[in-house]
């Protein structure tokens, strides 16, 4: 049997009422390894998980899991299955032992059989020191193990984790993945959703979700196989290369392009075929290089190709002035910014700068104090001491004043989901104080330019995720503010969204508007011109992408991912600390 | 899974232990378990006042004869009336308009020539304040009984034969004293009942699938009847507990007397909260939104407690269908078992009948929860 599928999926499919979360999807799930199961908000990841661990009912078609039906051996089938749910599924009011006790009753781990696999677990996840917790005390990513630690003391034979690594900073991330590495070693076997591709990447075979259906299964090393030769990195660009990175995306042998520090990175329709040097104008020096492919790569060239790098809105956008005394290498700036909430000091003296047309990244693990520099910076919260200005506007003193210069795009669209779309325009150009005539008209321009009219008596919240994302956008950005701050605005959107909206970013930052963006993806990070990263209420590191990255790269290797820069930047940064304790 | 599952003691008491901790830890739940009652209890028993004390009452006496004055002196003497002597129909009437006076007595200039003629009533006027009906109605009533009692008085007096009058001497039984605290505040123990039982147990079950909990332990061996009961029993213990607390509040602080027997209560009381309980699992279970499940408690079960029991407002003196939807509401037999139990003690035929009807409904709404409480995340009932 053990070479046998440990999950069959026949024709299962998930219908409710407002639509089908589910097409026919058919896979077999391989025993004793980890399978991703990737795919943007909305793919079906999390309703597949539900039906694996017998929560859901499929509407349509088959499915057993370690050679049981899930609803109706479902008694038979939770003695041998964990699931993880989102958020992890903690009583945050009890103790981590408590959690454990509760969790081992329940899953009727008894007599010495408890004490030892407590021991164990607790040894495992490295909890051992913070057993008399409340749950709702610890970092996201101790929460992460011990929901694992939870899950595990059924010794279940088959493990579902439901997006484990969202919140989680991504050392934390790295230490799950090595942790569920060990216990697909020993047999178990493990299916892991996530939102992240290069997450997925290191998994033994992945499942592409999108939208309901099944876009590839299979291991992530064959499906990069097909994009062998088709990625390129393009290098030493002079000049703007958000200017390059657009002309390649007009080549028609480019299929997809993001940046990547000061590099562009390609993806073309056909192998050896890549676009004319010359028309890309990037300057004399810039030449080709073939990287190793991403899942990402093939995720994006399975949906289609990119978006392509035309930015009607940008076209639309008039240059943004800047008024005399106002200083360009200056638009946004932190002096020794602090804010303590009672003995906590959630920043502690960030200081930085963002010229005119520059993005800037604010990178760092959850808590680390990223939200609480953002929200001061928007004047939302009043710093402890230091300054926040824009444009030469201190946002302590003249906050409303400053916030007019400011377009504001939250996390998850903050619009409202059940006003229609023409409403949602109309409120938000109304509150940045847009009338009459001009406000009929930007509304009526990003209508235009963002295709919204078939969806203008459609309630916000039941848009398309692309439409939604774009309404939100709009809604920042049409009172023409010369200072855009986005919060995690990509977290949950497919790659091609993702593409659509940074293009559009780029175009604006073209026309001289300047950005300052929140983010927990690595690559997203790589299209910023400068990075800030957040750690335990400090900037520990800042500079352009590639400087972090060189900073963090050891002698004699190769070039690291940004990911794999920031792990090392923190892990330096907690070294210091010791140090100075010591 | 059509049964419910057999019940493992063990995954049970892990379950309740763990409800335990939750209630102990949240300091909203022993709030709304111990703080909440005493204050509603206080509110209820010294806040609110239904006796009727002295009323003000104005009086313009145009007359000035024997006649007015000895009328006059019986007002004055009477102890629920507070009387304002005016000087003139205008003065009177303001004070009446900014609601010093509650009313107002007028003798007109002609009133002891007319009460002599035996034509009285044509001499004196009675205005009351409308704005206040129960008040109004009382002080109505209340002069039309004393000017009887005048009337007749007087005839005696002369000798003369009193018009037949049957003496009204009223006589309350089980609240010899009438004072409402002794019925506001059976009555009261029932809102903190509902309170506790809707409020509290409308937010559990919502929690548990807000913060995502309900997923984790419905992926666990746990069947529906473990699942049922730990959301039942702890908070079951917690109402009775502060049930005891309000009765020892009621008895011995505010010294309303207590008839009845203990096991009744405590049977009845079980019973009303198994049903509150049950309503509020269920609005729990099916709007999985704490927020609304809290607002759907407060109007399912607090409202109707509080208006429709029959705790402040008769329900005899409501209009009929409002009458008939009271037979709905659970807190109406409560209302009327703790009352009996209070003030009269253990008269069975009303005990039995209001028993029954809680036994129905506790059966009742904690039926629907456990055929709501499905093993699955779907909405659709188990299959």
């Amino acid at each position: 049997m053990n070479d046998a599928a440990a999950i069959i999926i026949r024709a299962v499919q998930y219908r409710f009422d407002g639509g089908t979360a589910l097409h026919a999807l058919d896979v077999d799930i391989r025993r004793s390894v980890i399978t991703g199961l990737v795919g943007p908000d909305g793919a079906g990841k999390t309703t597949l998980m539900r039906i694996m661990a017998g929560l859901l009912k499929a509407s349509a078609g088959q499915i057993l899991v370690d050679g049981l039906d899930p609803v109706t051996e479902a008694a038979e089938l939770r003695l041998r299955l964990g699931y993880m749910p989102q958020k992890f599924g903690l009583y945050e009011d009890l103790t981590v032992q408590e959690n454990l006790d509760l969790y081992a009753d329940l899953h009727g781990v008894l007599g010495p059989a408890r004490a030892s696999s407590f021991a164990h677990l607790l040894a495992f996840t490295d909890l051992a020191r913070f057993t008399g917790r409340p749950a709702g005390k610890l970092s996201g990513g101790m929460k992460q193990k011990l929901g694992l630690a939870c899950t595990l003391l059924g010794s279940p034979r088959v493990l579902l984790l439901d997006e484990p690594s969202v919140g989680v900073d991504p050392i934390s991330r790295r230490e799950l993945w090595k942790m569920v590495g060990t216990l697909a070693d020993a047999g178990m076997t493990i299916v892991w959703s996530t939102a992240y591709l290069d997450e997925a990447e290191r998994c033994s075979e992945v499942l592409l979700m999108n939208a309901g259906r099944l876009e590839y299964a299979g291991t992530p090393a064959s499906l990069s196989e097909r994009m062998q030769g088709r990625c390129l990195q393009l290098r030493n660009i002079v000049g703007s290369r958000r200017e390059v990175l657009q002309k390649a995306l007009r080549a028609p042998e480019v299929s997809d392009g993001v940046l990547q520090g000061e590099s562009i990175r390609l993806v073309l329709r056909r192998a050896d075929e890549p676009p004319q040097l010359d028309g890309l104008q990037a300057g004399p020096e810039a030449y080709l290089v073939e990287v190793r492919p991403r899942l990402e790569d093939a995720f994006v060239d399975l949906l289609g190709g990119g978006p392509g790098g035309e930015s009607v809105l940008a076209e639309h956008m008039p240059e943004t002035r800047v008024d005399r005394g106002v200083d360009a290498a200056a638009m946004i700036s932190a002096d020794a910014l602090t804010r303590r909430f009672g003995d906590f000091v959630a920043t502690d003296r960030i200081s930085f700068r963002v010229r005119r047309g520059e993005i800037f990244g604010l990178l760092g693990p959850n808590g680390a104090g990223k939200s609480t520099t953002f929200k001061m910076m928007c004047g939302l919260l009043a710093p402890s001491s230091g300054t926040a200005q824009v444009m030469g506007l201190d946002l302590k003193t003249s906050a409303s004043h400053a916030r007019r210069q400011i377009g504001y795009m939250a996390q998850k669209f903050a619009l409202y989901g059940n006003l229609s779309v023409a409403q949602n325009l109309s409120f938000f150009s109304g509150i940045y104080g847009l009338r009459g005539d001009i406000q009929a008209k930007q509304i009526a321009d990003m209508v235009r330019v963002f295709e919204l009219q078939p969806f203008l008596a459609t309630q916000a919240g039941a848009l398309p995720l692309g439409f939604k994302q774009r309404l939100a956008l709009s809604c920042a950005i049409m009172h023409q503010p010369p200072l855009l701050f986005l919060d995690e605005p990509t977290s949950g959107v497919d790659p091609i969204t993702r593409r659509e909206f940074w293009t559009h970013i780029n175009g604006l930052v073209e026309k001289g508007v300047t950005v300052m963006v929140t983010t927990h993806f690595m690559d997203e990070a790589e299209y910023c011109d400068r990075i800030g990263l957040i750690y335990r209420g400090r900037m520990i590191a800042a500079g352009t992408p590639d400087r972090l990255k060189q900073q963090a790269t050891r002698a004699g290797e190769e070039e690291i991912t940004m990911a794999e820069a920031f792990i090392r930047l923190v892990e330096q940064d907690d070294g210091q600390r010791e140090e100075l304790r010591a | 899974m059509k049964r419910p599952g057999r019940i493992d003691p063990r995954r049970l008491l892990a379950l309740c232990r763990k409800e335990g901790y939750q209630i102990v830890r949240d300091p909203s739940s022993i709030l709304i378990a111990f703080v909440l009652p005493v204050v509603l209890l206080f509110i209820f028993g010294y806040g609110i006042n239904l006796d009727t004390s002295s009323i003000r009452l104005g009086l313009l006496d145009e007359d000035g004869g024997a006649e007015a004055r000895s009328f006059a002196a019986v007002l004055a003497g009477s102890p629920f009336i507070d009387l304002r002597v005016g000087l003139s129909r205008p003065a009177l009437r303001e004070e009446l308009e900014n609601g010093s006076i509650k009313g107002m007595v007028v003798l007109s200039s002609d009133f002891s020539a007319k009460v002599r003629q035996g034509k009285g009533e044509a001499a004196i006027q009675v205005l009351t304040d409308g704005s206040e009906p129960n008040t109004a109605s009382f002080l109505d009533s209340y002069l039309q009984g004393l000017w009887q009692v005048w009337l007749s008085q007087r005839a005696s007096d002369q000798g003369l034969k009193a018009p037949t009058m049957t003496s009204l001497e009223p006589r309350f039984w089980f609240n010899p004293t009438t004072v409402s605290r002794n019925f506001l505040v059976p009555g009261s123990i029932s809102v903190i009942m509902t309170v506790i039982g809707a409020l509290l147990t409308s937010l559990v079950v919502a929690r548990e699938w807000e913060r995502g909990t309900m997923e984790a332990l419905l992926s666990t061996p746990v069947t529906r009847a473990e699942l049922l009961l730990s959301k039942i029993l702890p908070y079951y213990l917690l109402g009775m507990v502060a049930m005891l607390l309000c009765v020892l509040v009621a008895t011995l602080l505010m010294g309303v007397p207590l008839r009845g027997s203990l096991w009744l209560l405590f049977i009845v009381s079980s019973l009303f909260l198994g049903s509150s309980l049950g309503l509020g699992l269920l609005l729990s279970t099916v709007t999985r939104n704490q927020f609304v499940a809290a607002q759907a408690a407060l109007t399912a079960a607090f409202l109707p407690a509080t208006m429709l029991s029959g705790f402040v407002f008769e329900i005899s003196s409501m209009p009929p269908p409002v009458q008939a939807a009271t037979y709905l509401v659970p807190a109406r037999y409560f209302v009327s078992a703790l009352q009996t139990l209070f003030q009269a003690g253990d008269v069975w035929p009303v005990l039995a009948l209001n028993t029954a009807f809680l036994l129905f409904s506790a059966g009742f709404w904690l039926g629907l929860t456990a055929l709501k409480t499905g093993r699955r995340l779907d909405r659709d009932r188990v299959a």
